[in-house]
């Protein structure tokens, strides 16, 4: 009892001491994430003489200087346009292949489905990018080089293990029997998906659909290896990370952000759900 | 008219095989009630019916049409669900005449037929409503209205009312008997819950490891049953079986007493009785009170008779205590004989 | 349609998009990497493996992703053990946690240029607190710790959030009674997470650490943005074997080393990770 009476207060103050420490480490590693990316924003923010000037300032002066000048340099707005259209293929293209496969995967029970999942469980974890190299020597063959739909398939080969898992658990999460009661109400396997399943599911596939963008308008790598005229952006940075001005490149990356931020927010609440059964 | 009719279906999946040759005739209007346990292949019976799994042999038949190999929407048929699945995206009011569009009624007439059937099943004030917006008796309610609506031939039904809370159940049973009466529809019926099934069906299929044991009458299943296998799963408690042993001219051996029986040459059979047949007699079974359980009406003992566990229900006047010696005395119409070696009952 | 057929006319598309685009270009690598002069040779890896810059590449990538991936785990499971505790903003912590997973290896590379450049913010600072006396070139041959720790801080700012979303979504998954059960048990907070949050996170561990790993050996634009030459790394060589040097076949070799690299430790966390069968919740 005087036990009891005696602790109290200390447990109490290990409690309080607990929780300060629990909030500030939170907002630490908020800070740990943000901090870094406001910077990035004060140098866009910047005139070019700012941004290549010592010491820094802590505060942004809203000077479109350096985003102007980002704009007005000999082959970056086409870039841009690039990255959007390559993007926008991949982001098609793997969930119109992709879809079908996670369909399939999550409402029929078939041989070699074990061995289809592994194909793409494999492709998820392989250095694909690696892939570009042959890949270039075929397109120059088929007319595909530096071509903006060439790209597009490689990214969509990136792309498509995601959709694939992505859409698989969005289609396990709608339970089998809508459709069988569809099929019982007078619809076909075409019209019960239709007029059931895809209503349900289309948020979540805009969803994974934004993902598979993101995943093409972040690639370097075989963007670079695989077109030279028509660079996309994360491209034609890289190429000019070594003679480009601070300002360009800082410019650079902030347009490159934007949309992740964006896309990110859009998705927040499928992320983890998608994330959640796919890996089963 | 339609009468189903299932000839011979029997269903593998892979190398287990979930159906063993099933042949059930459901006359026209009949409410015919699947009952067994998890996994002896009720709902697969009935989801064959329905189209929505394909049996390994066998035919199906609804009237006088075979309809085995067409897809669901063609068999004149309507399904409710055990989950109900409710369409999440649609009103109460669509989610009923989902069916009805599906077949490009005119839009008076759907409202007409969805205002019916929704007053038929009380729910007419939620049409507005989304599925996310509903109790779950209120989305079984639009699961069987949903099917109604269709004024099929046939209505299937897997476990409708398994999801529901007991009162609710209690209730939306009795609805759902009235309703269907009415409907002059064949029904089918999937159920675990004996009470169900006896409470609703016209007849009983008791199915048991891929087979149908006994297709009767509640009565019948009850008070006749076919195989030992029914007798040891209908009733609630079940029957009792105790050895009896053959002293030849049709007198069988149990435990203390003996009893007129059937006359066979076997020199042993299993004796049955259900626990409320049997009476605290000056002369009967020797039977050692294990355990007594007041269930207000009646008494649940669980007894010792002969060193085989024995259950009976008395009346809850009586005081008795575990420990207790008594004496039980078997109604002799309700006494009935188990071959041991084929299960089968003998008359 | 038949219902036999379906799901393989499903996955047709799917199948045929990987054979041609995955399949194939692996047998091409393949091919290119073993092709010699006369048919079937080493002579590509010979060149590539005796080249002066190959240990020191495989060295700085293998000693990032030795540095990297522990650390992002460790922040992972942190934070996704407190964001699981939490109940107010816990929707606003996880989309700024998260925010990362959505910036690409370059634009991290040239976020963190702007902290670790001459003019950039850390110099600015430093100065500021009066620790140094004027801008320190970190970026620079003089300074190789000091670029390796910009790359390592970089990546794990990048990249923890991934491991973050798979391992939230992972404890999502766990029913909460488990951890009834082992309160009532007697179970610490501590060793709750020991026994009953980790061993059930396995399938999601074993994911995020094969997608992390198989990442890290990929590092390549955050080290052009932040280290330039500096610091060579095996995907950074393949570029130039490509590119500068024009020479396919080494290029291909490579590939194919940084594949073989990447196989062993999918192979070695799959085992390590393996989950009994039947002991999945």
């Amino acid at each position: 009892m005087s036990d009891t009476a005696v602790l109290l207060p200390d447990q109490g103050q290990t409690r309080k001491t607990g929780r300060w420490l629990y909030a500030a480490s939170v907002t630490l590693l908020c800070a740990w994430v943000i901090v870094p990316l406001y910077f990035l924003l004060i140098n866009t923010l910047s005139a070019p003489e700012t941004v290549n000037s010592f010491p820094k300032s802590f505060v942004p002066e809203f000077d479109l200087g350096s985003l102007t000048f980002f704009a007005g340099f000999q082959g970056m707005l086409t870039a841009l346009k690039n990255s959007i259209v390559v993007a926008f293929l991949t982001m098609v293209m793997s969930i119109l292949i992709g879809a079908p496969a996670g369909y399939a995967l999550s409402r029929f029970e078939f041989r070699g489905k074990e061995a289809f999942r592994l194909l793409i469980l494999l492709t998820r974890a392989f250095p694909l990018p690696l892939l570009a190299l042959p890949l270039a020597v075929m397109f120059i063959r088929t007319g595909l080089d530096d071509t903006a739909f060439g790209l597009a398939l490689v990214h969509t080969t990136l792309a498509i293990p995601f959709a694939v898992l992505i859409t698989f658990s969005l289609f396990s999460g709608i339970p089998v029997e809508l459709e069988e009661a569809a099929w019982t109400l007078g619809c076909t396997r075409l019209t019960a998906f239709t007029k059931v399943v895809l209503p349900l599911i289309l948020p979540g596939i805009t969803a994974s659909a934004i993902f598979a963008f993101v995943i093409s308008w972040n690639e370097v790598f075989a963007a670079a290896v695989l077109t030279i005229e028509n660079r996309t952006l994360t491209a034609f940075l890289l190429q000019t990370l070594g003679e480009a001005p601070l300002h360009l490149k800082f410019a650079g990356g902030f347009i490159l952000v934007v949309p992740a931020l964006i896309f990110i927010f859009a998705v927040r609440k499928y992320l983890f759900a998608m994330w959640g059964i796919a890996n089963r | 008219m339609a009468e189903i009719q299932i000839r011979n279906v029997a269903k593998c999946f892979g190398s287990y095989q979930a159906l063993h040759d099933i042949n059930l005739t459901i006359a026209d209007q009949e409410f015919m009630v699947l009952l067994g346990a998890s996994g002896c292949g009720k709902s697969t019976l009935l989801r064959i019916i329905a189209g929505l799994e394909t049996q390994t042999t066998g035919e199906v038949w609804i009237g006088g049409r075979r309809i085995d190999h067409l897809p669901p929407k063609d068999r004149g048929i309507a399904m409710v669900f055990q989950n109900y699945a409710v369409f999440p995206h649609l009103t109460v009011f669509e989610n009923i005449g989902f069916g009805l569009r599906m077949q490009k009624m005119r839009n008076d007439e759907v409202t007409r037929r969805v205002t019916r059937t929704a007053e038929l099943m009380h729910i007419e004030q939620l049409l507005t409503r989304y599925s996310g917006e509903l109790s779950g008796g209120q989305r079984q309610r639009v699961a069987v209205a949903r099917a109604l609506a269709m004024e099929p031939d046939v209505i299937l039904m897997d476990e409708p009312l398994s999801n529901l809370d007991a009162l609710l159940r209690l209730e939306m049973r009795a609805e759902l008997k009235g309703v269907l009466a009415e409907s002059n529809t064949t029904a089918i019926y999937v159920t675990h819950d004996q009470v169900e099934a006896m409470s609703l069906a016209d007849r009983i299929s008791v199915m048991h490891q891929g087979r149908i044991v006994q297709a009767a009458s509640p009565v019948e299943v009850y008070r006749d049953p076919a195989e030992r296998f029914v007798a040891g799963f209908i009733g609630n408690p079940p029957m009792n079986f105790l050895p009896a042993r053959n002293t030849g001219a049709g007198r069988w051996a149990v435990a203390n007493q003996v009893f007129d029986g059937p006359d066979v040459p076997a020199t042993a059979l299993e004796f049955a009785i259900r626990p409320e047949d049997v009476r605290p007699a000056d002369e009967g079974l020797e039977a050692r009170v294990r355990l007594v359980e007041p269930l207000g009406a009646h008494l649940l003992l669980t007894c010792d008779v002969g060193g085989a566990m024995f259950r009976a229900i008395l009346d809850s006047d009586m005081t008795v205590r575990a420990g207790d010696e008594l004496k039980l005395a078997a109604m002799p119409d309700r006494i009935r004989w188990f071959d041991p070696d084929t299960s089968l009952s003998i008359a | 349609m038949n219902a036999r057929l379906l799901p393989y006319v499903l996955i047709l598309p799917v199948t045929l998009f990987l054979c041609l685009f995955f399949l194939y270009p692996f047998v091409l690598v393949a091919a290119q990497a073993f092709g010699g002069a006369d048919g079937l040779s080493l002579d590509n890896f010979r060149d590539v493996v005796s080249y002066w810059k190959f240990p020191i590449s495989l060295k700085n990538t293998m000693l990032l992703a030795a540095l990297v991936v522990p650390v992002q785990l460790a922040l992972a499971l942190l934070m996704a053990t407190m964001v699981n505790r939490m109940k107010k903003g816990r929707d606003l912590v996880l989309y700024i946690w998260t925010i990362p997973l959505g910036i690409s290896d370059l634009a991290a590379g040239i976020i963190w240029l702007a902290i670790f450049e001459q003019s950039g913010f850390l110099n600015s600072m430093m100065t500021g607190l009066g620790l140094a006396d004027g801008p320190v070139n970190f970026l620079s041959y003089q300074n190789p710790g000091m670029v390796f720790l910009a790359i390592a801080l970089a990546e794990i700012w990048r990249a923890t959030a991934i491991m973050l979303v798979i391992l939230v979504a992972g404890i999502g998954l766990i029913p909460k009674e488990y951890y009834e059960a082992a309160e009532v048990f007697g179970a610490s907070p501590w060793q709750r997470f020991l026994r009953v949050t980790l061993p059930m996170l396995r399938p999601s561990l074993q994911t995020a650490l094969i997608l992390r790993v198989v990442l890290a050996f990929e590092v390549f634009a955050v080290v052009a943005a932040l280290g330039g030459t500096v610091m060579p790394v095996l995907m950074g060589e393949i570029y130039a074997y490509q590119f500068d040097l024009q020479n396919g076949g080494a290029a291909a070799a490579m590939a194919l080393i940084v594949l073989g690299i990447s196989i062993v430790f999918t192979v070695i966390i799959l085992r390590v990770l393996r989950v009994p069968k039947g002991a999945t919740i």
